[in-house]
């Protein structure tokens, strides 16, 4: 029985048990949502999540050992990150027609997005780090954690509610434009590229070619002027 | 495979200079964001994506969604925060995200739709000329 203990004191030290459980999590989760036929609310991430957590309490495991493992998927974000400069420099043109359009239109969202979600948290009485937890919540990823790092929120929990957002707006994005009978579909894509980052652009690829490039675009574009404007945006309003 | 390497190594060197450029400048932007404006100035400058580079972003965008995964347990740690703020991030999460879709989409469609008119005049100017 000691020798069991040890060998699990030092199995759970190292990093294989976090690294063979995330990407177990993530290969049932995608066979899992596959089965629901790819909806937005059962999308693989948030389930690998749910999985993970409910396993790491299972197993009494504390978040930071896990991470301590983890870490080693986790860092490859920053790499990531500098490659989403790849599909951006692919896009060039099309960037360099619709230039000064794109431009307003992602600013615009991008404030909005971090306005309205300031004005609500704080005006529903949620706590300062709650608000510039959600800031970025419509941003990609690893800019997010990076945003929220900088002006003081949890990283940990903006990439966490910016999964859910992504959901979110995968629901809610196809019900708008039919409401307000926005049809075309450079605009669709890229609308739901800046609000549902990752997420918008996987739906949009499922719409049209078109629709996918556009959102891929307004997602680095979001991702790096979000970067540029949210620290300015939330020290101008004094949160 | 050497491409591959290459292009890793690629994407790793712009991600140190930018977090070189951000501590020292101590800008307020994360280091990776400045590494990809400057793999991007880079792509510009030698005109077109080198194998490799292609090669390592697609392999490492294919699995993005994987890489949340970590960073996101951690929504454990703050159990607390959501259960205290749950119904007002609950509210900001999805009122905002439908105003934000709601100003890009109208904004973006009245301005495309300039955009387009515009483009055809420039056709028919073209053609007359």
């Amino acid at each position: 029985m000691d020798e069991l203990n040890t060998l699990w004191v030092y199995l759970s030290a190292s990093p294989i048990m976090s690294i063979m459980v995330t990407l177990a999590a993530f290969l049932i989760a995608s066979r899992i949502n596959r089965l629901a036929g790819g909806s937005a609310f059962l999308h693989p991430v948030i389930v690998a999540i749910a999985l993970i957590v409910a396993f790491l309490m299972l197993i009494d495991m504390t978040y930071q050992q896990y991470f301590e493992g983890a870490q080693f998927i986790h860092f490859l974000l920053g790499p990531a990150t500098v490659a989403l400069a790849v599909p951006l420099y692919d896009h060039l043109e099309r960037v360099k027609q619709m230039f000064w359009p794109l431009i307003i239109a992602c600013i615009s969202g991008i404030i909005t997005a971090a306005v309205s979600t300031i004005a609500i948290v704080v005006g529903m009485g949620g706590s300062r780090e709650t608000v510039l937890s959600l800031t970025p919540k419509s941003v990609t990823s690893p800019i997010a954690m990076g945003i929220a790092e900088k002006i003081g929120g949890y990283p940990s929990l903006t990439a966490g509610l910016v999964l859910v957002t992504g959901a979110i707006g995968c629901v809610i994005g196809p019900l708008l434009f039919k409401a307000l009978k926005i049809n075309d579909h450079s605009v669709q894509g890229f609308t739901m590229g800046l609000a549902a980052h990752g997420f918008g652009t996987a739906q949009s690829f499922t719409v049209s070619s078109v629709a996918g490039a556009f959102a891929g675009l307004a997602m680095g574009l979001t991702g790096m002027l979000s970067a540029f404007i949210l620290p300015l945006v939330v020290r101008f309003l004094g949160v | 495979m050497d491409a591959m390497l290459f292009g890793f190594l690629v994407l790793l060197f712009c991600q140190f200079l930018g977090e070189l450029i951000v501590r020292y400048l101590d800008w307020p932007f994360p280091g990776p964001v400045v590494g990809m404006v400057l793999l991007l100035i880079g792509l510009i400058i030698n005109g077109g994506v080198p194998q490799g580079v292609r090669q390592a972003s697609e392999g490492l965008l294919t699995y993005l969604a994987l890489l949340f995964v970590p960073a996101g347990v951690g929504l454990m740690v703050h159990y607390r925060l959501i259960a205290a703020d749950g119904l007002v991030i609950a509210t900001a999460l999805v009122l905002s995200t439908a105003v934000t879709l709601l100003v890009t989409g109208v904004l973006l469609n009245k301005l495309a739709a300039k955009h387009i008119e515009s483009a055809d005049q420039a056709n028919e100017e073209k053609g007359h000329g």
